[in-house]
C-alpha cells in the first residue's frame, strides 16, 4: 500500500493541508502536491481501469508521459475527461473521478475480459466482429461502447464557464524545457543578447537534476538553478514562463506553446489556458528524456512503476508506492532509486539487474549500503491481483523458470531512457539510432529546415542523447552556441562544472526473461493505456504487418492519449526482433504535434459567446433589435427576416409587410448591399469585361442592371451599376457578394490587366442605404423636404441624383427590386439611424412599414426577378434564366463569354426559367423536382425540372414559384407533377403536387407601378 | 446633420488592464494613386510629406498614413473629410487616382494604459510583431477574425481602426483581452 513518508518532499508544504475528493471520497494532500502524489500519499493505488481488459491500473510515471492515471476532473460545467493526475497540481476543492470502470473502480465486470484475452487480440476489431452483420449493431457495438473508451464526454448541455485566450509573440529563440540544459541554453542565449522565451511545462524550474543528486560548480543543483533563474529574470531580453508546454513546432519558425494559466488555482477571474502563437528564428528543445518500462510478465500491476518516477515521488513529494520495493533494471541509473528509497527509510529487498555484471559506482554504493544485487536476473512474474505482493525471479537469459519469490509491495523498473525528440521531429528532423544507449536521437546532419533551408531546431542535453548530467550541461552550451552563431550572436565563457556519479553501460533488454514462452509474453505490457502486449506485436508481425506504421494501427500501439511516450521504443524493438531486423531498419513512427493533448478551449481562444465570430452590424441594427426583428444570417450580417408584432406569426408578419408596401409604404434597410467604386480611364472597359452587358455606354446620372459571370460562364453576382461621372462608377453587389466581388476585381486588375488604369474601393460600410418603397414613397420624401426634384420627369426610373433630403446628405437611386415605385436612398453611415427615424416619423401617416428579407424575396419573386443563390447555384448561366437581354451582343468579349459558347452551354436541352402555379393554390416545396416518365441508370425516377424559389404570395393570394424546366418557356400552360416528402393520407407513396408552367412575372407584368 | 451623426460605438468605454474607448467619428480619406507622382498634390492639400513604408506624416490638421504601395489614408476632422477628398480630386486632375471620403466606413478606438499591458493586450488579437511597432508607424493587420490597423500615438496610447460594421466585434474583442486577470507581463 502506498503511503506518505513521515518527512521529506522538496516541493510540498507540510504545514498546510489541501482537501480534495476522488470518486466522491474526501482525501487530503499538501500544497505543492500533484493529484498523483496526493493520491499516492492517501494510500490510493488503483487509479483507473485499462482500455480493453479493464485491468486495475496505478501510477507508472510522474509526469507528462503517464499512461494510466487519467481522471475525469471537475464536475458539471467544468468536467473534463482524460486529465493526467501526474500533471494536475492539487488545489483545495479539486474533484476527480476514475475512468473506464464499470460498475466500480474496485470491482469491475469488464475484468472478465482479461480472463479470456483471446477475445481481444491484436486486430480484434477487424477479425472478430465481421459476421454475422446484425451482431455488430445489436451485440458487439453496445458492449464495446460500454466497456471501451476512457473518460466521460462532457455534458453537451453544459457550457464551459472558463475563459481562454491566445497571445502572439515574436522572438529569436524559443527554449522548451527548464531543466539544467534549458536553463543553461537560456543563459547562453540571454548573455549573447538574443531575445528568448523559455518555457517549462511544470510549475518548477530545474527538471530532475535536484532529484538525481547532481552537483553544479560544487553546490547542489538546486542552488545553481536558483541562481540561473535569478540571472535570467534580470535579463530584459529573456522571458520565463512556467506551466507552459511547447506543444508543436511548425514551418516558418512557428511554435505553439500551451500555458495552463490557472489550472492550479481555479475560481479566480483569470484565463484558464493561454495559447502562445510564437514566431521564432530558432527552437531549442531541452526536453530531456523519458525512462522506458521493462517488459516482464505482470509489469502493468498497480505498484509497478518507473524507477525515476518512484524517485520523484519520494524526493519531491515525500510519498512512496510501497514500503518494500524491488528494483529491476538494465542500467546503473535505477540504482539511484534504490539509494533514494533507503535514504527515505524504506526497504529495498533486492535489485534485479539483467546485466551479467554491475560494477559501476552506483551499484557499488548500493552494495555498500547492504542492498542485495542480483545480476543476470530477471522477473518472471508479479504476484498479487490488485497490487504487488511478491515478484518471482528467474535467470534473464532463459524461459523464466522461477528461482525465488521476493516479498515486496512495489517494483521500480528501468529499461533505459529515450530522448524526447518530438519537437525535432515535428517539422521533419530525422533520427539516428544510438547503439550504446539503445535509443533514437536527433541526426545532426538531417535537421528540420526553415524557410531559408537552414536547420532551425536543436535538441540539447538529454534530448540530444547526453543523458549523464556531466555531459548534459556541456552539450547544452556547445549546441546553443552553435545555434546562436548561426543567427549572428556570439557568446563565450566557461561552462559550469557538473559532478554526478559515473554510469556503466546499459544492456538493451526488450523482453524479460529473454526466451519467455507465449503465456508469459501475453502478460508483458508495452502500451499500458491501450492494452498492447508483446504477444500482440509479435502476432502482428506473424500476420505480415512489417511496417511500423501498419503495426501501430493494427495493434493500436502508441495510439492512446500518451501517443506511445513509454511504449514506442519497446514496441519497435519487439517488432524488429520478430522480423529479425535491426531496430533502425524497422524505423519509427512519426511524432506529430501536440506533444501532449491541449484543450479545445485554448485552440478556440477568445472566440466564443458574442465574439465567437464577427457579426456585422448596419447603422440601423439597434432599431431592428429593439423592434421585434427575427434575424437571418446573410454573410456575416444578421438581417431582419421580418418584424414580428406581439402575437404575430412570422408568416403573418411577412404578409403584413408585403401588403403595406404594395398598398402604401415600406422601408427596407438595404445597407448591407455591396458598394464598390470603380474609377479610372479604363473603368468602362473594365466593367464591360466584368459584366455581360454594356456598362461603358451608361450616361452619368443613370443606372443599369448587370450580370457578372465567372470564367466558366456561370452567373456569380448581379446588381445595379450607377455612373457617377465620366471615369467613375458605383457598382452595387449582392450582400454576400461585396467582399468576394471586390477581391475578384482586384484579382483581375492585379494579375491579368495590371496595365489598365483602374482603381477600386469597397465603400459598402460608408453608407446606410434605405429602400423607400410603395405608392407613397415619393410622398414621404417630399414631406421630409429635399433640394432635389424627385418627380418622374426629373428623376425617372433607373436614374440617380445627389442632394439633401430632410437635411441629410443623400444619394437617391430610382431602382426597384419589388416592382413598386422605389427610391433607394444612401446617406453617410453616421447619419443612417437618424435618417431611418426621420423616415419612420414622416411616414407614420402612410403606415410606413419596415420590412425584412422574406418580404423582399416574395416581392421580387412576384415580379419574376431572379435572386443570386436561389435561381443560381454555380451551374446556371444567364441564358438559362431568360436574361439574354442583359447580355451584350456587340461586345467582343466579357468574362464567361467563351464558356457560354461551348456546346453544353448552348444546348437547347438546358433547363430554363419559368413561373409555376400549383393547381390547388398551395406552395410548392422548395427544391422539389418535376418528375418525368421512366427511370435513369441508377433506378431513380427521371426528372425534368426543379423549383428554385417558392413562396406564398399575399398579393396573388396563392402559392407562386419559379423553377428551371426542360424546354420550359416553350411549354407554357403545361402541367407538371412535382414530388413532395409529404405522405399521402393512406400512407404509401408520398403525394405529388401538380403545377402549371406560367410566365415568371406574376405581378404587374407591364411594370407600370414602378414607373410612376 | 452634425447633431444627428453617431459613431458605430456611440462613445462606448471599457476598463481593465488598459482603458478602451470609442475615439468617435474621425475623418478618413483614402487615396489610391502612384504615390511618387501624387506627392506634390498631397503636400499642397494636406501639408504633409508623402509617408514612407508604413509611416505616418503630419500635415496641417491632418495626418497621412502609408497603407500600400499605391494607397494612403488621410486622417482628419470628420467634418473636413469630404472637402479634403474633393480638394485632392481637384489637385490630382489629370493624374489617374481615386480619392474618397471613407470616414463612415470605419470605426476608431483608443487604448490607454501602461506601455507593457498596452502592448500585451494588443498582442492577444494581432499576429503583428507588436513589440517592434514604433511610434509613427501604422500596421495594417488582422484583429483575430477581421482586418484592422494599429498605431501608437504615444507609448501609453494606441489607436485601432476597423471597418464600421465590425466595430462592436473589435470593441468586445479588445475589452475581453483587456479584462482584469489576463495580465501577461511579456512586453
Amino acid at each position: 500500500m502506498s503511503l506518505r513518508l513521515p518527512d521529506g518532499g522538496r516541493l510540498i508544504d507540510r504545514s498546510q493541508t489541501v482537501s480534495f475528493t476522488f470518486n466522491g471520497k474526501q482525501l487530503n494532500g499538501h500544497p505543492g502536491d500533484t493529484l498523483a502524489s496526493a493520491l499516492m500519499g492517501a494510500g490510493r493505488t488503483i487509479l483507473g481501469r485499462s482500455f480493453k481488459y479493464h485491468r486495475p491500473r496505478g501510477l507508472v510515471a510522474s509526469g507528462a508521459e503517464e499512461p494510466n492515471a487519467l481522471v475525469n476532473l471537475g464536475q458539471g460545467k467544468t468536467h473534463e475527461p482524460n486529465q493526467r493526475a501526474t500533471t494536475t497540481e492539487l488545489f483545495d476543492g479539486l474533484t476527480a473521478t476514475s475512468q473506464n470502470h464499470w460498475p466500480s473502480l474496485e470491482w469491475d465486470i469488464g475484468e472478465v475480459n482479461a480472463l479470456i484475452p483471446r477475445f481481444l487480440p491484436a486486430g480484434f476489431y477487424y477479425k472478430t466482429f465481421i459476421h454475422p452483420r446484425a451482431f455488430w449493431k445489436h451485440v458487439f457495438e453496445p458492449f464495446i461502447r460500454q466497456s471501451a473508451g476512457l473518460g466521460k464526454a462532457p455534458d453537451p448541455k453544459q457550457t464551459d464557464p472558463d475563459r481562454y485566450e491566445q497571445f502572439y509573440a515574436h522572438t529569436e529563440v524559443v527554449i522548451a524545457g527548464g531543466g539544467i540544459a534549458g536553463l543553461q541554453a537560456a543563459l547562453e542565449a540571454g548573455r549573447a543578447g538574443a531575445r528568448v522565451i523559455l518555457c517549462e511545462q511544470t510549475g518548477h524550474w530545474g527538471g530532475r537534476a535536484p532529484v538525481d543528486g547532481v552537483e553544479v560548480d560544487g553546490k547542489p543543483a538546486e542552488a545553481w538553478i536558483n541562481d540561473a533563474v535569478q540571472e535570467l529574470e534580470a535579463m530584459e531580453n529573456v522571458h520565463l514562463r512556467l506551466r507552459t508546454m511547447v506543444a508543436g513546432v511548425y514551418d516558418h519558425g512557428y511554435v505553439i506553446a500551451y500555458e495552463r494559466v490557472s489550472d492550479h488555482a481555479p475560481a479566480s477571474d483569470i484565463p484558464r489556458h493561454r495559447l502562445w502563437r510564437i514566431r521564432t528564428a530558432r527552437v531549442i528543445a531541452a526536453t530531456g528524456a523519458l525512462e522506458r518500462p521493462l517488459s516482464f510478465p505482470g509489469n502493468d500491476k498497480p505498484g509497478v512503476m518507473l524507477a525515476s518516477a518512484m524517485r520523484d515521488y519520494v524526493v519531491n513529494w515525500g510519498v512512496a508506492p510501497g514500503a518494500r520495493t524491488v528494483v529491476v533494471t538494465n542500467n546503473d541509473d535505477a540504482y539511484r532509486t534504490a539509494l533514494a528509497l533507503l535514504d527515505a527509510g524504506l526497504a529495498v529487498p533486492c535489485i534485479v539487474d539483467a546485466r551479467p555484471r554491475a560494477e559501476g559506482a552506483l551499484p557499488q554504493q548500493a552494495r555498500a549500503r547492504g542492498i542485495r544485487v542480483l545480476t543476470a536476473t530477471g522477473i518472471a512474474g508479479v504476484k498479487g491481483l490488485r497490487g504487488v505482493v511478491a515478484v518471482q525471479l528467474c535467470a534473464q537469459d532463459g524461459p523464466g523458470t522461477v528461482t525465488e519469490d521476493v516479498v515486496c509491495d512495489a517494483v521500480a523498473m528501468s529499461g533505459g531512457w529515450s530522448p524526447v525528440v518530438h519537437l525535432w521531429s515535428h517539422c521533419g528532423g530525422k533520427l539516428t539510432w544510438d547503439q550504446d544507449g539503445a535509443f533514437f536521437r536527433p541526426d545532426p546532419d538531417r535537421p528540420p529546415t526553415d524557410q531559408h533551408g537552414e536547420g532551425f531546431v536543436a535538441c540539447v542535453g538529454a534530448a540530444d542523447g547526453a543523458l549523464i548530467a556531466t555531459s548534459t550541461m556541456e552539450n547544452a552550451s556547445i549546441k546553443t552556441r552553435k545555434m546562436l552563431s548561426e543567427i549572428g550572436k556570439m557568446v563565450s565563457g566557461s561552462v559550469p562544472a557538473v559532478t554526478a556519479a559515473t554510469e556503466a553501460p546499459m544492456r538493451p533488454v526488450w523482453m524479460m526473461p529473454a526466451t519467455a514462452g507465449p503465456k508469459k509474453r501475453a502478460k508483458m505490457w508495452l502500451d499500458f493505456q491501450n492494452d498492447v502486449k508483446v504477444s500482440d506485436v509479435q502476432l502482428a508481425a506473424r500476420e505480415g504487418f512489417e511496417s511500423v506504421e501498419h503495426t501501430k494501427r493494427y495493434t493500436t500501439l502508441g495510439m492512446a492519449t500518451d501517443q506511445g511516450k513509454l511504449s514506442n521504443i519497446n514496441g519497435l524493438a519487439i517488432l524488429a526482433q520478430a522480423l529479425d531486423e535491426d531496430i533502425p531498419r524497422v524505423g519509427t513512427t512519426t511524432f506529430r504535434p501536440p506533444y501532449t493533448p491541449i484543450s479545445m478551449g485554448a485552440i478556440a481562444g477568445e472566440a466564443r459567446g458574442t465574439i465567437f465570430q464577427p457579426l456585422r452590424r448596419t447603422p440601423i441594427q439597434g432599431w431592428h433589435e429593439a423592434n421585434g426583428a427575427h434575424f437571418e444570417p446573410v454573410g456575416h450580417w444578421r438581417r431582419p427576416y421580418c418584424f414580428r408584432r406581439k402575437g404575430e406569426s412570422h408568416r403573418a408578419a411577412v404578409n403584413r409587410e408585403i401588403t403595406a408596401t404594395r398598398t402604401s409604404l415600406g422601408l427596407l434597410d438595404a445597407s448591407t448591399l455591396g458598394k464598390i467604386v470603380v474609377k479610372g480611364p479604363d473603368a468602362g472597359r473594365f466593367l464591360d469585361m466584368l459584366y455581360t452587358g454594356m456598362m461603358s455606354s451608361l450616361k452619368p446620372g443613370r443606372c443599369r442592371y448587370g450580370l457578372m459571370c465567372n470564367e466558366n460562364g456561370f452567373l456569380m453576382d448581379d446588381g445595379v451599376v450607377a455612373r457617377l461621372d465620366d471615369d467613375s462608377f458605383l457598382v452595387h453587389t449582392t450582400t454576400g457578394g461585396a467582399d468576394r466581388i471586390h477581391a475578384h476585381m482586384e484579382d483581375w486588375l492585379q494579375t491579368e490587366w495590371w496595365d489598365w488604369q483602374v482603381y477600386t474601393a469597397n465603400i459598402t460600410e460608408a453608407f446606410a442605404q434605405i429602400a423607400v418603397v410603395g405608392p407613397k414613397a415619393r410622398a414621404v420624401l417630399d414631406k421630409l423636404g429635399s433640394d432635389l426634384d424627385l418627380s418622374n420627369a426629373a428623376l425617372p426610373f433607373m436614374s440617380w441624383a445627389e442632394g439633401k433630403i430632410g437635411g441629410f446628405d443623400a444619394r437617391v437611386f430610382r431602382i426597384s427590386f419589388s416592382g413598386e415605385l422605389s427610391f433607394e436612398v444612401a446617406v453617410p453611415a453616421s447619419q443612417g439611424r437618424a435618417f431611418w427615424d426621420a423616415l419612420l416619423a414622416a411616414g407614420a401617416e402612410f403606415d410606413a412599414t419596415p420590412y425584412g428579407t422574406e418580404a423582399l424575396h416574395v416581392m421580387r419573386a412576384e415580379k419574376g426577378f431572379i435572386m443570386i443563390g436561389d435561381e443560381t447555384d454555380g451551374t446556371v448561366i444567364p441564358q438559362d434564366l431568360g436574361l439574354d437581354w442583359a447580355i451584350s451582343k456587340k461586345k467582343p468579349d466579357y468574362l464567361g463569354k467563351r464558356a457560354q459558347e461551348r456546346p453544353h452551354m448552348t444546348s437547347p436541352d438546358r433547363w430554363k426559367l419559368v413561373g409555376l402555379e400549383t393547381l390547388d393554390g398551395s406552395v410548392l416545396p422548395d427544391g422539389s423536382y418535376a418528375v418525368a416518365p421512366g427511370t435513369n441508370a441508377n433506378g431513380q425516377r427521371n426528372t425534368q425540372g426543379r423549383v428554385t424559389s417558392t413562396y406564398f404570395s399575399p398579393t396573388m393570394g396563392r402559392g407562386i414559384a419559379m423553377g428551371l424546366v426542360l424546354h420550359g418557356p416553350d411549354r407554357m400552360g403545361e402541367v407538371l407533377e412535382f414530388n413532395t416528402t409529404k405522405a399521402s393520407p393512406k400512407g404509401e407513396t408520398p403525394k405529388t403536387v401538380m403545377a402549371r408552367i406560367v410566365s415568371p412575372v406574376f405581378h404587374d407584368p407591364e411594370g407600370e407601378k414602378q414607373n410612376v | 446633420m452634425s447633431d444627428a451623426t453617431v459613431s458605430a460605438l456611440k462613445g462606448a468605454e471599457a476598463r481593465g488592464l488598459v482603458t478602451l474607448r470609442d475615439a468617435g467619428l474621425t475623418g478618413m480619406v483614402t487615396l489610391r494613386a502612384d504615390l511618387a507622382t501624387a506627392a506634390r498634390a498631397v503636400k499642397r492639400v494636406t501639408g504633409a510629406d508623402m509617408p514612407g513604408l508604413r509611416r505616418i506624416t503630419q500635415g496641417q490638421g491632418c495626418r497621412v498614413a502609408w497603407m500600400s504601395p499605391d494607397e494612403i489614408l488621410i486622417l482628419c476632422e470628420h467634418a473636413t473629410a469630404r472637402k479634403l477628398a474633393f480638394d485632392l480630386t481637384e489637385a490630382l486632375t489629370g493624374q489617374h487616382h481615386l480619392a474618397l471620403d471613407v470616414s463612415d466606413a470605419r470605426a476608431m478606438m483608443a487604448l490607454t494604459g501602461e506601455p507593457g499591458p498596452l502592448r500585451d493586450v494588443l498582442a492577444k488579437i494581432t499576429p503583428a510583431d507588436i513589440a517592434a511597432l514604433p511610434l509613427g508607424e501604422m500596421r495594417r493587420t488582422r484583429l483575430q477574425q477581421v482586418a484592422g490597423a494599429i498605431w501608437f500615438e504615444t507609448e501609453t496610447e494606441a489607436r485601432v481602426i476597423c471597418f464600421r460594421s465590425v466595430a462592436t466585434y473589435v470593441f468586445d474583442l479588445l475589452a475581453m483581452s483587456a479584462r482584469e486577470g489576463g495580465a501577461i507581463g511579456y512586453h
